[in-house]
């Protein structure tokens, strides 16, 4: 937790009401996007995003595991984050906080409920084998927005990931890490987070805006143009017009970002 | 306590409800000794105690606020309360819920009267059935009229959802884990502000705006139950 002096915050405010901001940018304008991927060649996918100073690196890893029993046909796609010490003076090692817990679990909705992996492909003996895919968010570097920018790193490694091929011969699994082939993915998703301060829904918040923000709305909106995720935040409310304006911006915001995933 | 039961009519959900219908719903006030404030919830087939201690001072430093209150909750899932043994212990779910069931009720209590303080909000499923998540935080902000609290509305929680391609409201487990899309929402009625807001599975937007108006539909019909078991225990 950042303490904005109360001036600070005032000033933002004040800015905000006026549909300014301080680094000059609008209300719903996001700062710049830069995507690298492919960066770490002992992982099968991996991606760094840079939002303004935001910087995140995602690590995607598969293991050949058991399927979950009520689920003996689909592969498995967990979602982790760590919020390293190093990316903010007030992040401490240890056990996973609330916020990192939420950053995980909303990301890890919007992928699953995008349905952007296909789960059952990762399928290798029903029953038996499938292929877990571990994600891991890094944070190393926290200037606001980690959601969104956290969701743009996992679907660029999820592009990005190769699996080995694996052949069975005489019930045994032999995994073919020379061959590859890419990880298959339908409908892309982004998510979209706009916070409330003031009166104004301001999208893509800097780490002061966030200090300071009322409420936080993440919105995740697939490339065929469906709501698959949403998840309110912060101490305060938001009023019905506010979501529903929300919501609309973001449809036409997801398609920016995902420009830049392309 | 006031319980609603519904004539049920024909429809195409699997325990007959209608679209717009609520499930049975029994709140009363009032429920535990030692705690400031309580309160005890069933709504279908789930089983709900809310527990409030405070304002009390700020034993946790790192909590501790010098210009308001804070809000802390731990909701927890009892391990007999579910199909398969739930092993004790907060997991990345109920993390998740507790957070969010605090910021969900906040905007509601006047913790500006109390700086350095806390106030401990403990929900307990002892069975769940669908829909805990809204259920904890109607019964919570119960617990936290009774306690006493300083506040401006009692936050009220209900979802709506999709299943069968239709939009229904408080979905049951079945709709829950069957369904399409999940949408729980909380508010505070009097202005119908929005405290909690998620949504899970799939929906267009057109979809997301009655599901949202649906939820709130519902959350302004148990609000009328949180404001009789109140009276309920207090007189008019």
């Amino acid at each position: 937790m950042n303490i904005i002096p109360e001036i600070t915050k005032n000033s933002i405010i004040g800015l905000i009401n006026n549909e300014e901001r301080e680094d000059g940018r609008s209300l719903n304008e996001y700062r710049d996007i830069v995507i690298e991927t492919d960066l770490v060649s002992k992982a099968e996918g991996s991606a760094k995003v840079k939002l303004g100073d935001t910087q995140i690196i995602v690590g995607v890893k598969p293991q050949i595991g058991e399927p979950f029993p009520d689920t003996p046909d689909s592969g498995v796609l967990m979602i982790n984050s760590e919020f390293l010490p190093m990316a903010d003076p007030t992040f401490e090692p240890g056990p996973p906080t609330e916020d990192s817990v939420e950053l995980a679990r909303v990301v890890d909705r919007s992928i699953r409920e995008s349905e952007m992996v296909d789960l059952k492909n990762l399928c290798i003996l029903e029953g038996k084998k499938v292929w877990l895919l571990f994600v891991d968010l890094h944070i190393i570097d926290y200037d606001g927005n980690l959601f969104d920018a956290a969701t743009l790193a996992v679907v660029a490694a999820l592009l990005n990931t190769k699996l080995p091929m694996v052949k069975i011969e005489n019930d045994e699994l032999i995994v073919d890490k020379e061959n590859t082939s890419p990880l298959k993915l339908t409908d892309k998703v982004t998510l979209c987070t706009a916070v409330k301060i003031g009166d104004k829904m301001v999208f893509d918040p800097s780490l002061e805006e966030e200090a300071i923000l009322d409420a936080r709305l993440s919105i995740g909106i697939t490339e065929s143009g469906k709501i698959c995720a949403m998840q309110k935040g912060g101490n305060g409310s938001l009023s019905q017009d506010d979501i529903r304006i929300a919501v609309s911006t973001a449809y036409s915001l997801s398609k920016n970002l995902l420009t830049a995933l392309n | 306590m006031i319980i609603i039961t519904n004539d049920k009519v024909d429809s195409g959900r699997e325990d007959g409800r209608a679209f717009d219908e609520i499930r049975s719903l029994k709140i009363e006030a009032g429920v535990l000794k030692r705690a400031d404030g309580s309160a005890y919830l069933e709504v279908g087939g789930n089983k709900i105690i809310a527990a409030v201690y405070g304002p009390r001072e700020s034993y946790i430093r790192r909590l501790l606020r010098p210009d308001t209150g804070v809000i802390r909750c731990r909701y927890n899932m009892a391990p007999f309360s579910v199909d398969d043994r739930k092993r004790p212990g907060p997991d990345r779910r109920s993390t998740e819920i507790s957070k969010l069931t605090a910021e969900a009720l906040r905007p509601s209590l006047l913790l500006e009267e109390f700086p350095r303080s806390m106030v401990d909000v403990y929900i307990e499923v002892i069975e769940a059935e669908g829909g805990t998540r809204c259920a904890g935080i109607t019964a919570a902000a119960v617990a936290l009229a009774d306690a006493g609290i300083p506040m401006k509305d009692i936050v009220v929680g209900c979802a709506a959802g999709k299943n069968n391609n239709e939009i229904v409201l408080d979905l049951s487990e079945v709709e829950d884990k069957e369904g399409q899309a999940d949408v729980p929402v909380a508010i505070m009625p009097r202005t119908g502000e929005v405290t909690l807001l998620q949504s899970d599975g799939n929906l267009t937007e057109e979809e997301f705006n009655k599901a949202l108006d649906l939820a709130i539909e519902g959350c302004m019909r148990i609000s009328e139950v949180q404001r009789e078991a109140l009276k309920a225990k207090y007189g008019e």
